[in-house]
């Protein structure tokens, strides 16, 4: 490996978490406007205009609040909890492709960390090991209301991965390769994205997108009704922050991921008619992505201001009996459908 | 039973058809009113940059008036003590001096004048009964305070600031 690339792909990693950090810390604010507006008032509009410092306020506040670390505390565990939670949430976005590739002095430059051909199972794996930041958490806290909010979440994310990961393989075998590069490069215009194909596909993932970042209607892990504070019940100054970033943050992924799988990523339509130049298809294909992106992110929020949280014998009927048969459903659908197709026509 | 005033309603449960089941139809319907609402005016005043309009008769902290050459009106007679249903208003009398002429308008005034904000319900008796129209309740609303002392108002809060009669007739031409 020559310097040039792994300059090129370190400029790149800086960017994207520069990036996503900021979207993260944005989405807090966000989320309270979105509130505001939705239950007809202005969310916070104090610091600075529209509260625009607000997140930097509130980041300011978490650095400077006492940090405790109860007594009965696992003291390695506690504090690994968070890390572990913060770092699955960030290296999850490595492998998705954020636009097609800039020329810079006839050089081309990928925009997209690591083409990796089993990306869709990276990210698979990388959510997986995000429940054990809950978890190690929950149980490290000493705490019962934890330790139940950590059970919960372990078991929620568990049941909803099966749903997310059949309904993906019906994505898969439309697509015929796991690497989110290439899923995304298919998509290219606006009549070959797999939503057009994948509908019944695209509403279970969507929905154990929701149940996997502890959403509302999900969001049994941290329950404050009957859990306190859930997990995070214990945790205080910015041990306590990043749990809430490294959740921001994997809304953030999610919703790009949600984007590119389905959604087309940085394809927009008509974009090889409009006579553009590579390096201007590619900017506003970046853009194009975001706005997808962001589009999701008020999608999280608007449900959440909209929907009631499951009980949680609910939650498990609906992962088990309805998302994992209907996304079975959908296998079988797609495999029939692909074969008529592949014999017949 | 039956029912005799006809207005009894029977409320039936079905069990919910496949249509309700899906519940995204529900979900789309609850969507749709919050989007509503995202988007529909704010009632919200924001409060100290905009203040809401007061009625044309908001009755405030009370003032205590000065006549035209900045005398006080008050002659202490204690109509205003007197009407007070909640006695909130006490005064002591005394007799003007001369050289005082400027500064009192009756030959008695009131040498100390002490309205209790906490005891005051604003009913604006005392603005009646002045003969005087020496008292009116124009001023802005009472603020909070820490200790009940400080709820007394004496002469010093309540007499209007004196203003200069020659600046006010300059600024009216």
């Amino acid at each position: 490996m020559e310097v040039a690339f792994i300059l090129e792909k370190l400029i790149l990693v800086v960017i994207i978490f520069t990036v996503t950090l900021v979207i993260a810390m944005y989405s807090t604010l966000a989320e309270r406007k979105v509130a505001g507006f939705m239950q007809d008032r202005y969310g916070p509009d104090r610091a600075g205009i529209f509260g625009l410092l607000q997140p930097l306020c509130d980041g300011g506040k978490f650095f400077f609040k006492e940090e405790i670390i109860p007594a009965g505390a696992h003291k390695p565990l506690f504090i690994l909890g968070p890390v572990i939670a913060i770092i699955t949430a960030c290296i999850s976005s490595a492998v998705i492709p954020w636009g097609q590739e800039l020329v810079i002095n006839g050089k081309a430059v990928s925009l997209q960390v690591a083409d990796v051909n089993i990306g869709v199972l990276y990210i698979f794996g990388v959510i997986a090991l995000g429940v054990y930041g809950i978890m190690l958490g929950g149980w490290a806290s000493n705490n019962k209301f934890s330790l139940m909010g950590a059970i919960r979440a372990a078991s929620q994310s568990i049941s909803y991965e099966i749903g997310m990961g059949l309904s993906l393989i019906a994505l898969l075998m439309v697509t015929g390769t796991l690497s989110v590069g290439e899923i995304v490069a298919q998509q290219s215009g606006f009549v070959n994205w797999n939503i057009w194909v994948q509908p019944l596909g695209f509403l279970v993932f969507i929905t154990c997108a929701f149940a996997e970042c502890n959403r509302v209607p999900f969001d049994l892990p941290e329950c404050e009704t009957e859990l306190v504070g859930g997990y995070h019940t214990e945790y205080s100054s910015m041990k306590l922050g990043l749990y809430m970033f490294s959740e921001y943050i994997n809304m953030f992924v999610s919703s790009a991921l949600m984007a590119s799988l389905y959604f087309g990523g940085y394809n927009f339509p008509f974009m090889y008619d409009l006579g553009l130049s590579q390096n201007w298809i590619t900017v506003i294909g970046v853009l194009v992505f975001f706005l997808k992106i962001f589009g999701f992110i008020f999608f999280f929020m608007w449900i959440r201001w909209t929907l009631p949280r499951f009980r949680y014998d609910q939650l498990m009927n609906l992962g088990w009996k309805i998302l994992i048969p209907l996304a079975i459903a959908n296998i079988v659908l797609t495999g029939v459908v692909t074969l008529v197709k592949d014999t017949y026509f | 039973m039956q029912s005799l005033s006809n207005r009894k309603k029977v409320l039936e449960q079905k069990p919910m058809n496949i249509w309700e089941r899906m519940y995204l139809p529900a979900i789309a319907k609850g969507l749709s009113i919050t989007i509503r609402h995202f988007f529909k005016k704010i009632p919200t005043i924001k409060y100290p940059e905009q203040i809401r309009p007061y009625s044309k008769n908001f009755r405030g902290q009370h003032s205590l008036k000065r006549d035209e050459q900045g005398r006080e009106r008050c002659t202490a007679c204690g109509l205003c003590a007197l009407s007070c249903p909640a006695e909130a208003i006490t005064m002591i009398a005394a007799e003007r001096k001369k050289g005082e002429e400027h500064l009192y308008r009756e030959e008695k005034y009131a040498a100390v004048y002490e309205i209790n904000m906490l005891r005051c319900i604003f009913c604006g008796l005392c603005e009646e009964a002045c003969p005087k129209e020496a008292i009116y309740l124009d001023g802005p609303h009472v603020t909070a305070d820490y200790l009940r002392k400080d709820f007394i108002y004496g002469k010093d809060k309540l007499v209007e600031p004196k203003f200069d009669i020659t600046q006010l007739k300059q600024e009216k031409i």
